[in-house]
C-alpha cells in the first residue's frame, strides 16, 4: 500500500540529494541542475499533498513553481554566460574577486 | 500494481539524480536530469495529476533542459575544467549534514497519520479542473506569473547582449 509517507519521504530524499549536490559540486552548470532538483522535490510534495487533501490548489501552485523555475533557468544561465565571458571558467573556485 | 510503478519511478528518479551529481561532464548530467524528470512525471500520473505530468515533460525535460544543453554547447568547456575533485573532509561533513536533514524530515513526516489515499473523482487533475482552479481562485497569481515571465525574458535578452 502506497501512502502519503512514501511520497513525502521520497521528496525529502530528493531535496537532500539536491542540497548536498549544490554544496559539493564546483561546476556552476551542475549547481544549477541541483537547484532544479530542489524545486522538483518541493513540487512532488505539493502534488502529493494535493492528492492527500483532495484539493486542486497544490497542482496549481506546482504549475506556478514550474514557471518560476523556467524564469530562474533563463536568467541564471544568462548570468553564467556572462561569468564565462569575463572569467573563462564556470568553476566556483575560480570566482575569487570577492575573496570568498 | 501501484506499488510496482511507485518503486520503479522512485528508483529511476533517485538513481538518476545521484548519477547527475557524480557526473564529470555537464552534458551527461543534463541527460541524467532529463531521465529523472521523466520519472517524476510518472509519479505525478500516479498521484492523479496528468496535467502537471505533461507540463513536467514539456517545460522541464523540453524547454529548460534544452536551454541547459544549448548553454553547455555555447560554453565549449575544456577537458581540465570538468574534473570532479576528490572527496575531502568538508564534503564528508556536508554529506552527513544532508543525511541529518533527511532523517529530521522523515521523522517529521512520519507524524502524519498513516491512511490510504481516499478515492477521487475521475476529473481530478485534468486540464479542465486545474484550469478552473487556476482562473477562479488563482487569477492574480497567474497574471503575476505572466509579468514575471516577461521580466525574465527582458532580463535574459539584456544579460545575453554583448557589450559594445
Amino acid at each position: 500500500m502506497i501512502t502519503i509517507h512514501h511520497y513525502l519521504i521520497l521528496s525529502a530524499l530528493l531535496f537532500c540529494l539536491g542540497l548536498v549536490g549544490l554544496v559539493v559540486r564546483k561546476n556552476l552548470l551542475i549547481m544549477f541542475m541541483c537547484l532544479e532538483v530542489l524545486l522538483n522535490a518541493v513540487n512532488l510534495t505539493l502534488i502529493a499533498l494535493a492528492r492527500y487533501f483532495r484539493v486542486m490548489d497544490g497542482q496549481v501552485v506546482a504549475f506556478f513553481v514550474m514557471a518560476v523555475a523556467a524564469v530562474e533557468a533563463a536568467i541564471g544561465l544568462g548570468i553564467l554566460i556572462n561569468v564565462f565571458r569575463t572569467r573563462q571558467s564556470v568553476k566556483t573556485t575560480d570566482l575569487t574577486a570577492l575573496q570568498g | 500494481m501501484e506499488e510496482f510503478f511507485f518503486y520503479l519511478f522512485a528508483s529511476v528518479t533517485v538513481g538518476l539524480v545521484l548519477l547527475m551529481i557524480v557526473q564529470d561532464s555537464p552534458v551527461a548530467s543534463a541527460m541524467c536530469l532529463v531521465g529523472a524528470f521523466f520519472g517524476l512525471s510518472g509519479l505525478y500520473v500516479l498521484l492523479s495529476a496528468p496535467f502537471v505530468a505533461v507540463m513536467q515533460i514539456l517545460v522541464y525535460a523540453g524547454a529548460i533542459m534544452v536551454l541547459f544543453v544549448f548553454v553547455i554547447m555555447l560554453l565549449n568547456l575544456k577537458e581540465h575544467e570538468l574534473v570532479y575533485d576528490r572527496m575531502n573532509l568538508k564534503r564528508v561533513v556536508v554529506l552527513f549534514i544532508g543525511l541529518g536533514l533527511f532523517a529530521f524530515l522523515t521523522k517529521l513526516f512520519l507524524r502524519i497519520p498513516k491512511v490510504e489515499f481516499a478515492a477521487v473523482e475521475a476529473s481530478f487533475g485534468t486540464v479542465k479542473e486545474v484550469g478552473r482552479t487556476m482562473f477562479v481562485n488563482y487569477l492574480i497569481p497567474f497574471e503575476l506569473i505572466g509579468i514575471l515571465l516577461l521580466v525574465g525574458l527582458v532580463g535574459a535578452v539584456l544579460l545575453g547582449r554583448r557589450e559594445e
